[in-house]
């Protein structure tokens, strides 16, 4: 019924209006070889290992960057959804997207061979492809320590010298979720009424400005991802984030006992992909050594591959010792962390 | 027959006979709209209604009452900040005479072509402590570190409202400038006439009568700061839009979200009914005043008076539209290239054509409502064609996702029925279209159409087109014939509010929006969300521009006709 109204109304529109609704007859869902791939990564991250994909195979690659919401359109879609991966950072919403059914297992040796059994679900729902850590960017000039530990951020003597993003940012909440896997939810709410008392300002902006922060002096320790360090060191057109990088050293917590929280970005075959062959070449692809190296390259990650190697700028951080907790407590946590943010009030910032 | 009787005596067979003709030909397709409209409202709701309530213990203890008095204090400084920026430019620019004052006239509607979560990028970086603002005060004072002096936070609730205050006005200016152009140059000479001073005659008479206007004004406002999400998540304001999606992605609550987002629309009901109150409260009819096609004269300042009604209108224009175009025309001079990106060029002509489609769409259906509810004045009809406005109120993820389940399940539906009946398969017909994005525009932004036609309708005389149907013409007929041209104002108005806004809509556009199909504002989230706002500059810029210029012919326009309606 709504279909009818709905071309009635476009009929009585005049002829202009009727060209352009023509043109918004939606696209062919699925040419013979093409792969379709539903993304919270940014097209241009993935761009040249998808370009490096087709040159190998010619098989054609869609893609679809979504800012939320991928799980609830592939389940509305249904049995019709053109979707036949998808793509993500944190395993929250890989998790998520297996809990809500609109994944499917894949059980492949070339693809399980490259990707260490932690870094995948068990039943093959979805794959770990590269590894990101949740590090401490530390000032060079107003801290002497080279060490760190995520406990040590409560301690009082950083009174007033700490900056991080919201609370609520998954980055953040999956560090949360993985104190919460550590040491119980009590020990964690009182951590963050801590880590919250030590923040020289309300929780804002995104990583970067945290480094910036540190720059310009409001701050002298922030949360990050290693990744934004390489984006920051190599930014040609915005020179002067060259110099924020160079405010800061990068402090691996806790590498000396539990080791440092990482998370992962990944990809999951959906439910109903209607190209299944193809997309399973591309996830073999993307799980070789070579695919792997193209894509931590790119966006300054780890290969989760023992077979791969990370970029020489990432190495340069330092040597990474990844937290061995697995990914599923993290995600099972996250809740729970989300909940501790709001309850200490931490985007409110200092109480004082 | 002229039989005179008294006023509370009514003759029930006659009266009876002129109610019981409906107006099958305007209602029906009215109500189908309505319907359509209220889809996704009712999936949310149903959503909502599906929840087990296992969220509120946490919600009530620890988020509702920060985010509702965090939401209502931003609501009550946007309105106060964007009724008084407007009502005062537009009181300057239409009774005095300074320099410059014909160029800021339509400046003054610029920062409507700026979205809020631009121009929040835009005013932190403007007054972040690398930025120029602060850079010059320590340069001037000698402060070398951040805790060396105090300076105002962007970041915060009183910075977000003075952000969206300062893209937002516009909606106030030109409800209310319309109104003193029309009213102020009649009522207030007349008043003038009577020894009264312009600042007298803007207190005693012309803020009484433009209140319905500001109203108006204040209204739009305030619903598009309740679905904002890009500015306040920016400047670290958990409003309960905020607490939607930290709701719905943090804790994997879709019936949490829905249910908080059901709750904020009783914020909407009450400015609603703000809204008529203020509206009933006066009814006026420029129609006869706009007779005396006379041009009385503004009063010429001089001197210091003159400079300061200048500074005083150039103000915000430079805030809301010059600092966001300053920040991005800085990022985007160092990426000329991308100016010959085709990438953009076919986001430009998606996004045009998005925003025309809208436009024409929602328009017609307003015209539509308004129609039928002057016609049956039926009281299930008026709440009908009243309520299909409320969309404008849900955060357009909200909303975007109510009709992306309707859509995708009549899809689901017609597939099933041509597999079963003809043995084809139909797909996906509007789920994934650029078809689905301009019906989630359409919805959405059906109450900025609707409120434009309708101030435009009732400042004509009442019984209008009736003069016409007393003459045989349909109500249908007499409406197009005799009531559209009258409206033209209106309609023009409403159309560039459709269209400027659909350029700018980010969160509905891109869940629903096919492969391959990016608009400017889609490309610009791309390169925002990856910590990278710099190399979106460019289609940022192209935004604003798209915007100007129907905001600018509209702003002309209402200038110079002197029966503009709005």
């Amino acid at each position: 019924m709504s279909i009818h109204t709905s071309r009635h109304t476009l009929s009585r529109l005049p002829a202009a209006a009727l060209a352009a609704s023509i043109a918004f007859v939606p696209f062919a869902a699925a040419a013979a070889d093409t792969v379709n791939i539903y993304s919270y990564r940014q097209p241009d991250l993935i761009k040249p290992l998808l370009d490096a994909f087709t040159a190998e195979t010619g098989i054609q690659t869609e893609v679809l960057f979504l800012e939320s919401g991928i799980e609830e359109r592939i389940a509305a879609e249904g049995s019709n959804s053109p979707a036949d991966l998808i793509f993500t950072v944190d395993i929250g919403r890989l998790q998520g997207a297996e809990d809500a059914g609109v994944t499917q297992p894949v059980v492949n040796e070339s693809i399980n061979a490259n990707i260490p059994a932690h870094f995948r679900d068990s039943e093959g729902n979805w794959f770990g492809l590269t590894t990101r850590g949740r590090v401490v960017y530390a000032s060079r000039d107003r801290v002497e320590q080279d060490t760190i530990t995520y406990e040590e951020l409560a301690d009082p003597k950083w009174e007033g010298r700490i900056c991080t993003r919201s609370g609520q940012h998954v980055y953040n909440i999956a560090l949360f979720a993985s104190m919460v896997a550590h040491h119980g939810a009590e020990y964690t709410e009182t951590w963050l009424e801590g880590l919250k008392n030590n923040l020289a300002r309300k929780p804002d902006g995104n990583d970067r400005a945290q480094a910036q922060a540190i720059y310009a002096g409001e701050c002298d320790i922030g949360l990050g991802n290693t990744y934004y360090v390489g984006l920051m060191q190599t930014n040609e057109k915005e020179p002067e984030q060259k110099e924020w990088a160079a405010a800061i050293k990068v402090l691996f917590p806790n590498s000396e006992d539990r080791g440092t929280h990482v998370n992962i970005s990944g990809m999951a075959l959906a439910k109903h992909a209607p190209n299944r062959d193809n997309a399973i070449k591309l996830m073999e692809f993307l799980a070789s050594p070579t695919g792997q190296e193209i894509y931590a390259e790119q966006v300054f990650e780890y290969p989760v591959g023992p077979g791969a190697e990370a970029s020489d700028i990432v190495k340069g951080f330092g040597e990474i010792n990844p937290d061995t907790l697995p990914l599923e407590e993290i995600a099972a946590n996250r809740k729970t962390a989300s909940e501790l943010v709001d309850k200490v009030g931490y985007n409110d910032g200092p109480s004082s | 027959m002229t039989t005179f009787a008294p006023s509370d005596y009514q003759p029930p067979a006659s009266r009876n006979a002129v109610k019981r003709v409906r107006h099958y030909g305007a209602v029906v397709p009215a109500l189908l709209a309505a319907a359509i409209a209220l889809l996704p409202i009712a999936v949310v709701l149903a959503i909502a209604l599906s929840g087990d309530g296992s969220d509120w213990p946490h919600l009530i203890q620890h988020v509702i009452p920060r985010s509702t008095a965090t939401t209502l204090w931003l609501l009550a400084l946007v309105a106060a900040g964007s009724a008084s920026i407007g009502v005062t430019s537009a009181w300057i620019v239409v009774a005095y005479d300074f320099p410059f004052r014909r160029t800021l006239a339509w400046m003054l509607v610029l920062p409507l072509a700026v979205p809020p979560y631009l121009a929040a990028y835009a005013f932190a970086e403007f007054l972040h402590f690398s930025g120029p603002v602060q850079s010059a005060v320590r340069s001037v004072f000698g402060f070398v570190t951040p805790r060396d002096y105090w300076f105002p936070e962007i970041r915060s609730t009183e910075g977000a409202a003075l952000v969206l205050s300062m893209v937002l006005y516009p909606y106030v200016y030109l409800t209310s400038r319309v109104v003193f152009i029309m009213q102020g140059r009649n009522i207030g000479d007349v008043a003038r006439t009577l020894g009264a001073a312009p600042l007298k005659v803007l207190r005693r008479v012309l803020l009484p009568v433009a209140r319905p206007a500001i109203v108006a004004g204040v209204a739009l406002v305030l619903m598009e700061t309740l679905n904002d999400i890009g500015a306040s998540k920016y400047l670290g304001v958990q409003t309960l839009t905020y607490s939607v999606y930290t709701t719905w992605l943090n804790r994997s609550s879709l019936e949490g979200a829905a249910q908080i987002a059901v709750m904020m629309l009783v914020i909407v009901l009450a400015v609603l009914l703000m809204e008529q109150w203020a509206r009933r409260r006066q009814r006026f009819h420029v129609g006869r005043a706009t007779q005396i096609k006379s041009h009385p004269p503004r009063v010429r300042l001089s001197g210091l008076r003159a400079a300061a009604a200048t500074l005083a209108t150039a103000l915000p224009v430079s805030l809301g539209f010059g600092i966001p175009v300053y920040i991005f025309g800085d990022y985007a001079s160092r990426r000329l290239y991308q100016f010959t990106d085709p990438d953009l060029a076919e986001a430009l002509v998606n996004s045009i054509m998005v925003a025309t489609a809208a436009a024409i769409v929602t328009v017609f259906v307003a015209l539509l409502l308004i129609h039928a509810a002057r016609l049956d004045r039926s009281r299930p009809v008026a709440i009908a064609t009243r309520l299909a406005m409320i969309g404008y109120a849900l955060p357009g993820t909200v909303l975007g996702l109510g009709l992306l389940f309707a859509l995708a399940r009549i899809d689901n539906t017609v597939d099933a029925l041509a597999r079963d009946l003809l043995g084809v398969s139909t797909g996906l017909i509007f789920t994934g279209s650029a078809a689905a994005v301009v019906l989630v525009c359409s919805i959405r932004f059906m109450a900025l159409a609707e409120g434009a036609l309708r101030g435009g309708i009732e400042k004509l005389p009442p019984h209008l087109d009736e003069a016409a149907r007393s003459l045989g013409r349909s109500p249908t007929r007499s409406a197009v014939g005799v009531m559209l041209p009258l409206l033209k104002p209106a309609v023009l108005t409403a159309a560039v509010f459709v269209f400027v806004d659909t350029m700018k809509e980010l969160s509905a556009t891109i869940l629903l929006r096919p492969f391959g199909f990016n608009t400017l504002a889609t490309s610009v989230f791309e390169d925002a969300s990856r910590g990278a706002v710099e190399d979106g500059a460019m289609a940022s810029l192209a935004i604003i521009a798209t915007a100007i210029v129907p905001v600018v012919l509209l702003s002309g326009a209402l200038m110079r006709d002197r029966e503009a309606n709005l």
